[in-house]
């Protein structure tokens, strides 16, 4: 299959979704106005990958910024990956801050609470 | 020409950043992030500080666009589409005021949802937010009922409201978030 790479803007992420290696990358700002139109693609994307995955699916969330209409998508995606995890692939996410932005830590140990997933949760000086 | 110094000094005298009144568009919501942002850096705000202005200023800015957009199908007249922002500082105090005309009938459910977030502390308002994110519906334009919660939640300040009535259907929301170090 395809890999998906979208190239980051203003309000939306770049995207690199690589299904040769099992690694899936969201990094930069997601603060679009309608998250839905933007995510729908991505959740397409994770549902051709779910037919023939690797054996581990690796996902690197590098988010300087989100707001709240794409939390809900990005956990819409996680509950994807949590689906594929009890099949044909070991699915882990390394979620990325920076330092002393703890408003980023909290997000990502929100999704933790939520996400029946393993997070690796990554402090960097930038993303 | 008087009142334009009065505006002025008006706007001085509240330490005010950067200010609008009009429609709120997708590309001018762009814009004004984009200046606040090289407003920050420029003064060599702190990081933490920076990210928490803008991720407020985010919700804010699309609370008012996604507000103006779900008033094009009750047919508003076109003034009352427009929405105030005002950014300001004050010492170390940041403050974010947005104000904008709204149904008066949706007044008592959005007064109660800021009471309730107004009534939380810390660790309740990240219960609600996971609550509302893991149970909540998203509309169809994306929007997930969480800016509120969020913007509390971020700016760790209670939130400054109120509402004026302008007439029978319509009244006038003005809020005010603060953030600080």
């Amino acid at each position: 299959m395809e890999n998906l790479n979208l190239e980051g803007s203003a309000k939306t992420p770049t995207v690199k979704f690589d299904s040769t290696n099992g690694v899936l990358e969201l990094k930069g700002r997601s603060i679009p106005e309608n998250s839905i139109e933007f995510y729908k693609p991505l959740n397409d994307w994770i549902d051709a990958y779910g037919a023939s995955p690797q054996p581990n699916t690796i996902v690197e969330i590098k988010l300087e910024y989100f707001n709240t209409s794409s939390s809900k998508c990005i956990l819409d995606l996680f509950k994807q990956l949590e689906k594929l995890n009890s099949g044909n692939t070991e699915v882990k996410v390394n979620w990325y801050f920076e330092e002393d932005d703890e408003d980023m830590e909290e997000a990502g140990e929100d999704y933790q609470a939520i996400i029946d997933l393993p997070f690796k949760m990554i402090e960097v000086e930038e993303i | 020409m008087d009142d334009v110094y009065d505006i002025y000094k008006k706007l001085e005298e509240r330490n005010v950043l950067l200010s609008f009144k009009g429609m709120i568009t997708s590309e001018l919501l762009t814009t004004i992030l984009q200046i606040m942002e090289s407003k920050m850096d420029h003064i060599d705000e702190n990081p933490k500080v920076k990210k928490k202005v803008f991720n407020i200023l985010v919700e804010c800015l699309q609370n008012l666009y996604h507000h103006i957009d779900q008033d094009e199908v009750i047919h508003i007249p076109a003034e009352e589409k427009s929405a105030l922002l005002m950014i300001a500082k004050t010492g170390d105090v940041y403050n974010i005021t947005t104000g904008n005309y709204m149904r008066a009938a949706d007044v008592p459910v959005l007064r109660d949802k800021l009471d309730l977030v107004n009534g939380m502390d810390k660790e309740e308002l990240k219960a609600y937010y996971k609550q509302v994110l893991s149970e909540g519906n998203m509309s169809s334009k994306g929007t997930a009922g969480l800016g509120m919660i969020d913007i509390a939640r971020k700016s760790g300040e209670k939130l400054e409201y109120g509402f004026i009535d302008i007439n029978e259907k319509t009244s006038f929301f003005s809020l005010t978030v603060k953030i600080s170090e």
